[in-house]
């Protein structure tokens, strides 16, 4: 089963979340990073390389000699990758989000391709596990296809070797979360009690709910000085949504700083093992799978 | 087009939840002849302090999405063979367009050989300018889910650039999103100075750096504030050197408290309850509103070193 760790609101404690499930998943999985333009799994867990891939997208980069100077290829271009100025045709690669329509309309075929790279996937062993991450390129505006190549691999991955996934989402209820929404079997939203993350959770139940997908809820920083009223707040949204909730993680500064510098919650202590134990549990439970032994 | 008369502040972190919204709210407090946006467009946040009383909304109509018109069409297979992001699905020679996947971009509805596909514009989300107790908010709202996030975020930068103009106003504070993806490269657009709000962690380091090569990439000057820097003093410290080395002045640092949750549950800016936080965000406001941003020339060797 695939697994995304979402939230409406960043900060929430997705990355929290995904690395302590990981610490305690009683199976072998992979663990996937999907926050793609900011990626932090890598902190908490120590991923062995083994390869990189880089994820391009395919632009006009020249224009030959054969051009006509038609303008037909910036006519179709909707992205303002393409301009004219007098005569010459002069490219904004930048802007370019690969659709390919002025290489079908130039009928001089005077346009040459290149390509502009968008990201990488890193792919690793984690132990018994395996572990899968894409990245933005700073400066890169386009995050959609990094994710659909991203799990394009994963499903070779999968193919190879049927395993759980536990996925890192990007935040938010835009095309990034979507994307993800779109190529998993069940998703947690990480549920920050303060009134932003209220907001941004009812926001993301509104996004993810017409998915057609198994939903749960984990309430992150529970108890948290100056809240109050926070926590149920959110709890009476999830009942009156029938929204199952798995378990709450108490706000602690312990916590707070054990995260800080790249530490997995439930290594703090027995107490915060059984924690993320009971939690993953009952996810598995309300995800309609029979407990693993 | 940026007036360089305007003072724009656009306020960012990289990880999310780091507490740009509430900090920003704050300095809307204290800000005088200030125009307000919220550009966080995919789950805003900023209209819950504010309290905004709508003068205006307005449709926001981003992209087009192809649709077959499935009397005209016949099954020719074109637009399938043309679209790029699989957009176009078959089933018993029936095709159809997955709006989910569809980018918008048009060329099957330009070169369908029967002109059977229609391409009508669809409806993104809502757009406002509201009044509040602190001044002009410039917010919209983008339907769960949808796209065209960065052209909401130019359209609302815009918007907000005229009222100021109109007012006479000299300042724009701007509320970004989290991440260094196209809302966040919009919001940057044309900004005089990326505020950003750091948390003392290795996540929030490393998030910072790569917004901060953005920032560096668009010769965009970067002033840091440390927010909840108590939880890791360590970390506070590596964020303190990080700014020193590559010339990031630090306005502040603001400490883990009870009090900014208070606050946000009256639906208050920080600084409308007195307390230490209060304090602490009025000396911020007075390091923004004295800071002369560096010739962009001296911007590019300061900011020259870019994370990977």
């Amino acid at each position: 089963m695939r697994i995304a760790i979402a939230s409406g609101k960043g900060g929430a404690g997705k990355t929290m979340l995904t690395a302590s499930l990981h610490s305690i998943w009683p199976v072998r999985h992979i663990l996937a990073d999907c926050d793609v333009e900011a990626p932090n799994l890598q902190f908490f867990v120590q991923p062995k390389r083994q390869k990189s891939i880089p994820v391009t997208l395919e632009i006009p980069e020249k224009v030959t000699e054969a051009c006509n100077h038609c303008g037909k290829c910036r006519e179709i271009c909707r992205y303002g990758a393409i301009a004219q100025f007098g005569k010459k045709i002069t490219l904004f690669s930048d802007m370019c989000h690969g659709c390919g329509g002025c290489f079908a309309v130039c009928a001089a075929h005077a346009l040459e391709k290149g390509q502009r790279t968008l990201g990488q996937l890193e792919i690793a062993s984690l132990g018994k596990n395996a572990y899968i991450a894409g990245s933005t390129r700073i400066g890169e505006v386009m995050t959609p296809p990094v994710l659909r190549k991203l799990f394009a691999e994963l499903a070779q991955m999968l193919a190879q070797d049927e395993r759980d996934v536990l996925i890192d989402c990007p935040p938010g209820v835009s095309c990034p979360a979507v994307t993800v929404a779109r190529n998993v079997d069940a998703m947690v939203l990480v549920a920050d009690p303060t009134p932003f993350g209220y907001a941004d959770f009812c926001l993301a139940f509104e996004a993810f709910r017409s998915l057609d997908l198994p939903l749960a809820c984990v309430l992150n920083r529970s108890e948290m000085p100056g809240n109050a009223g926070g926590d149920s707040k959110l709890l009476n949204f999830c009942a009156d949504q029938g929204i199952p909730v798995a378990g709450q993680i108490p706000f602690s500064r312990e916590a707070a700083l054990t995260l800080a510098q790249g530490g997995l919650l439930p290594e703090l202590s027995l107490a915060w093992r059984t924690r993320f134990e009971t939690i993953g549990a009952s996810l598995l439970q309300i995800f309609g799978e029979v407990p693993h032994a | 087009m940026p007036n360089p008369q305007l003072k724009e502040i656009v306020v960012i972190s990289g990880k999310g939840g780091t507490g740009k919204t509430s900090i920003t709210c704050a300095l809307a407090h204290l800000a005088k002849n200030t125009v307000f946006c919220d550009l966080d467009v995919d789950v805003p946040d900023m209209h819950i302090i504010l309290d905004p009383k709508p003068q205006k909304t307005e449709a926001f109509m981003g992209g087009n999405k192809a649709i077959i018109q499935q009397e005209l069409c016949v099954a020719c297979g074109t637009c399938q063979e043309l679209c790029h992001f699989a957009a176009i699905t078959e089933d018993a020679g029936r095709f159809t367009v997955d709006h989910a996947l569809c980018e918008g971009c048009g060329v099957c509805f330009a070169l369908c050989p029967q002109k059977a596909i229609s391409f009508p514009e669809a409806l993104c989300g809502h757009w406002s300018v509201s009044d509040t107790r602190f001044g002009p908010f410039v917010h919209a709202l983008l339907k769960p889910g949808e796209e065209n996030s960065g052209k909401l975020v130019s359209l609302l930068k815009k918007e907000a650039r005229a009222l100021a103009k109109e007012l006479g106003y000299t300042t724009l504070l701007c509320d970004g999103s989290p991440g260094i993806g196209c809302p966040v490269v919009s919001s940057l657009a044309g900004a005089s100075l990326a505020l950003a709000v750091v948390e003392p962690s290795l996540s929030g380091q490393h998030d910072f750096q790569r917004v901060a090569g953005v920032c560096a990439h668009f010769q965009i000057p970067v002033a840091v504030i440390i927010n909840r820097y108590d939880l890791n003093c360590q970390g506070s410290e590596a964020l303190e050197a990080l700014c020193q080395k590559e010339g990031y002045p630090l306005f502040g640092k603001i400490p883990f408290s009870p009090e900014l949750q208070e606050a946000s549950q009256k639906g208050l800016a920080i600084t409308e309850l007195k307390g230490t936080l209060a304090d602490n965000l009025a000396q911020i406001w007075e390091r923004i509103e004295r800071f002369q941003p560096r010739a962009r020339s001296q911007l590019r060797s300061l900011q020259a070193t870019r994370p990977s």
